[in-house]
C-alpha cells in the first residue's frame, strides 16, 4: 500500500514515542469524540465504516458495540491481546512498534461503549511488552489523555494491563473474561453474551489489538474513507501475517480482498529453493487447508472469497506449505497443539483432541493403517458441532480436510496401495 | 511473607480491580510469588488465598492450569522453545533436539548445576522469525528470535554466569 494505515511505524520508525505519535496526529481522533461526538454517534460511524473484527471471527464492530444492554454500568472494555494462534504474530508488532495508536483504539472504543476501565489482557509471554505498554499508558496520565476530565470534558478513563500466564484458549472472549476475573481460562456457556454479561457480569466489549488500532483513522479521516478500502463487504486494511515455507515471512499490510498470489509471491517473495506450492493454512492452525492451485492463488482475501473456497480468512495468519510437506505430519502438529491447549471443560473437544493425537502419532511414524484415518476421521466428525466453544471446532478443520483434500499423504503413511 | 516484602504492590496489583472483584488479582500475585520463590509453593498458594479470601483451590488450580505457572523450581532460566507447526516448518524441531544434545539433557529436564531447563512450547507469535525461545526466568520472560545452535549456546553461556536462583 502507498501508505500504511496501522503499521504507521514502518513510515514513521519512532512512533512509538508519545511526542512523534502527537507529531503526526497522534490523539486527534479520541479528541474529536471526546470532545465533539455523543457515543451513539461513534458507534454509528464504526458501523458505517464496516470494520469487522481482526482477531479471526470477523463480527462487524460496531453491531457488536451496539449490543451492550442499555442503561446497565458500570461497562468494560477488555482487548484481546492474547494472541496464540499458530501462525499469527501482528498484534505483537502493533504493541512494539505503534502502541500508542492501539491505546488511542482503545480510549475511542471505550468512549463509545460508555466503559470509564479498560483492560489490556495480554498473553502472559509477551511479559516484556506488557512492561513497555504499562509505561506507555503512564505517560498518557501524565499528559491528561487518561484519567478525570479528559479533554476537560466530565469523562473519565482508565486502562490497565492484565497479564495472562498462558493458555490459547483465553483467546477466547469467554473464556478470557474468565481468565481476567481470576478464575480458570474455560469458555462459557453463550447467551448471555459479553455485551451483557461480561467482565464482572457487567456489559463488556472486547475486541482484537488489530480492530482497536483501526479506530483512529477511521474517526479522523471518516467511514466512507476506511470502506472505500478493500471489498464491498470486507472493508479496509488488514495485516496478513506470512510464515512456513516462504521467501520472506513477516508482517504484510495489504487492503482485504488481497489475491493469496499477490501476497505470497509478490511480498513473501515465493517458496524458497525452487519449490512449488503445496497448500495454504490462511487462519494459522485452525485451517481448512486449501490446496496451492491457481485457483486458490488468484482468489482474493477477503472473508467472502475465502469462504467460497471453502476455508476462512480467520485471522489472516498464512502458513505456506512446500510440495516437501507431508499433510498427515502436519495434522499431527496441529492436533498436538489443540490437544495440549484444550481447556478440559466439555468432553468432545478433551476426549476427541487426545485420541485425534493418539492416531496421528501412530500414523506420522508410518506405524497406522487405512483404517486408522478412517478412525480419525470418524472422531473429527464426532466432534463436529458438539463443543462449547470454537477451538474443538478448530481443531478437526485440519484433520478433516487434509484426509479430504491431501488423501495421498495418508496413503503414503499408512502404505495403502502398496506405497 | 509477601504481604509484609510487597505490602505496596500488592495495594498497587488489588488498585487495578473493583474492591469487590479482587479475585482477578490471582494471577498478578501468583507472579509475585513466583519472582519472590522461583515457583508457587504450596504455602504461596495459602497466602495468596487468604490475602483474596479464596479457598487454596481456586488459587493452586490455577498452576497446574497456566503453562507459565510452576509448581516445582525447575531449573532457574527455563528455555522455552517454540516447535509448534510455523517454527517446525523452519527447522524448530532439529534446532530443538540439537540444543538438548549439546546440554546434555531431555526436554523437561535441568542441567546439573540447576541453572538451565529446556522445554517445548507451544506457539510463542514469533513464527516468523524461527527458531526462537523465551527464556522464563524469575523476574520475567524474554524472547530471543532468529536463532541457530551457537547464538543459543551464547544466550545460554551468559545465564549460567548469572547463576542459580532460588
Amino acid at each position: 500500500m502507498a501508505e500504511y494505515i496501522l503499521l504507521r511505524n514502518r513510515d514513521i520508525p519512532a512512533i512509538d514515542k508519545l511526542d512523534v505519535y502527537l507529531e503526526h496526529g497522534g490523539f486527534a481522533a479520541f479528541k474529536q469524540v471526546v470532545t465533539e461526538k455523543q457515543p451513539q454517534e461513534v458507534i454509528e460511524i464504526v458501523k458505517v465504516s464496516g470494520l469487522r473484527g481482526r482477531g479471526g471471527a470477523g463480527f462487524p464492530a460496531g453491531v457488536k458495540w451496539s449490543f451492550l444492554t442499555p442503561n446497565v454500568f458500570p461497562r468494560y472494555v477488555v482487548a484481546n491481546a492474547d494472541e496464540s494462534e499458530p501462525g499469527t504474530f501482528k498484534d505483537r508488532e502493533i504493541l512494539e512498534r505503534n502502541p500508542f495508536q492501539f491505546l488511542e483504539g482503545v480510549a475511542i472504543c471505550s468512549f463509545a461503549a460508555q466503559a470509564n476501565t479498560a483492560y489490556v489482557y495480554c498473553r502472559g509471554e509477551f511479559w516484556d511488552l506488557a512492561q513497555t505498554l504499562e509505561q506507555k499508558i503512564a505517560e498518557l496520565y501524565e499528559r491528561g489523555f487518561l484519567g478525570e476530565n479528559i479533554f476537560g470534558s466530565n469523562y473519565k478513563l482508565d486502562i490497565f494491563v492484565h497479564l495472562g500466564a498462558g493458555a490459547y484458549i483465553c483467546g477466547e472472549e469467554t473464556a478470557l473474561l474468565e481468565s481476567l476475573e481470576g478464575k480458570l481460562g474455560q469458555p462459557r456457556l453463550r447467551p448471555p453474551f459479553p455485551a451483557a454479561e461480561g467482565l464482572f457480569a457487567k456489559p463488556t466489549v472486547v475486541n482484537n489489538v488489530e480492530t482497536l488500532t483501526n479506530l483512529p483513522p477511521i474517526i479522523t479521516r471518516g467511514a466512507d474513507w476506511f470502506a472505500s478500502i478493500g471489498t464491498e463487504r470486507s472493508t479496509g486494511p488488514k495485516i496478513f501475517c506470512l510464515s512456513g515455507r516462504i521467501v520472506r515471512p513477516g508482517n504484510y499490510e495489504l487492503p482485504l480482498g488481497t489475491t493469496f498470489r499477490e501476497l505470497i509471491f509478490e511480498h513473501g517473495g515465493g517458496i524458497p529453493d525452487g519449490k512449488s506450492i503445496k497448500g495454504i493454512m490462511p487462519a494459522g492452525a485452525s485451517s481448512a487447508i486449501l490446496p496451492g492451485t491457481d485457483e486458490v492463488l488468484d482468489t482474493p482475501m477477503d472473508y467472502e472469497s475465502v469462504a467460497k473456497i471453502g476455508s476462512q480468512l480467520g485471522s489472516a495468519s498464512l502458513i505456506i506449505l512446500d510440495e516437501t510437506i507431508n499433510l498427515g505430519w502436519l495434522a499431527y502438529k496441529t492436533t498436538s497443539f489443540f490437544k495440549h491447549e484444550s481447556c478440559g471443560k466439555c468432553t468432545p473437544c478433551r476426549e476427541g483432541t487426545y485420541w485425534m493425537y493418539h492416531i496421528l502419532s501412530r500414523v506420522k511414524e508410518g506405524q497406522g493403517s487405512p483404517e486408522d484415518v478412517e478412525l480419525l476421521r470418524e472422531v473429527a466428525q464426532g466432534m463436529e458441532g458438539k463443543c462449547l466453544c470454537a477451538l474443538g471446532e478448530f481443531a478437526i478443520m485440519p484433520v478433516l480436510t487434509s484426509i479430504e483434500r491431501f488423501q495421498l499423504d495418508y496413503e503414503a503413511l499408512t502404505g495403502k496401495n502398496g506405497s | 511473607m509477601l504481604a509484609e516484602k510487597y505490602n505496596q504492590e500488592i495495594d498497587q496489583i488489588l488498585a487495578k480491580y473493583p474492591p469487590e472483584e479482587k479475585r482477578a488479582a490471582v494471577l498478578p500475585l501468583l507472579y509475585l510469588a513466583q519472582r519472590e520463590y522461583g515457583f508457587v509453593s504450596i504455602e504461596a498458594i495459602d497466602e495468596i488465598a487468604k490475602l483474596l479470601e479464596l479457598d487454596p483451590t481456586q488459587v493452586g488450580g490455577l498452576v497446574g492450569f497456566y503453562t507459565l505457572l510452576h509448581e516445582h523450581p525447575g531449573g532457574t532460566y527455563k528455555i522455552q522453545i517454540c516447535t509448534d507447526l510455523p517454527c517446525a516448518l523452519r527447522g524448530a524441531e532439529e534446532f530443538a533436539g540439537q540444543l538438548c544434545e549439546n546440554l546434555g539433557i531431555q526436554f523437561g529436564e535441568t542441567t546439573e548445576d540447576g541453572t538451565i531447563m529446556v522445554e517445548e512450547v507451544k506457539c510463542l507469535a514469533g513464527c516468523d522469525r524461527a527458531p526462537m525461545f523465551q527464556v522464563q526466568e524469575p523476574d520475567g520472560i524474554h524472547y530471543y528470535e532468529d536463532q541457530n545452535i551457537e547464538s543459543a549456546m551464547g544466550v545460554i553461556q551468559e545465564l549460567r554466569k548469572r547463576g542459580k536462583r532460588g
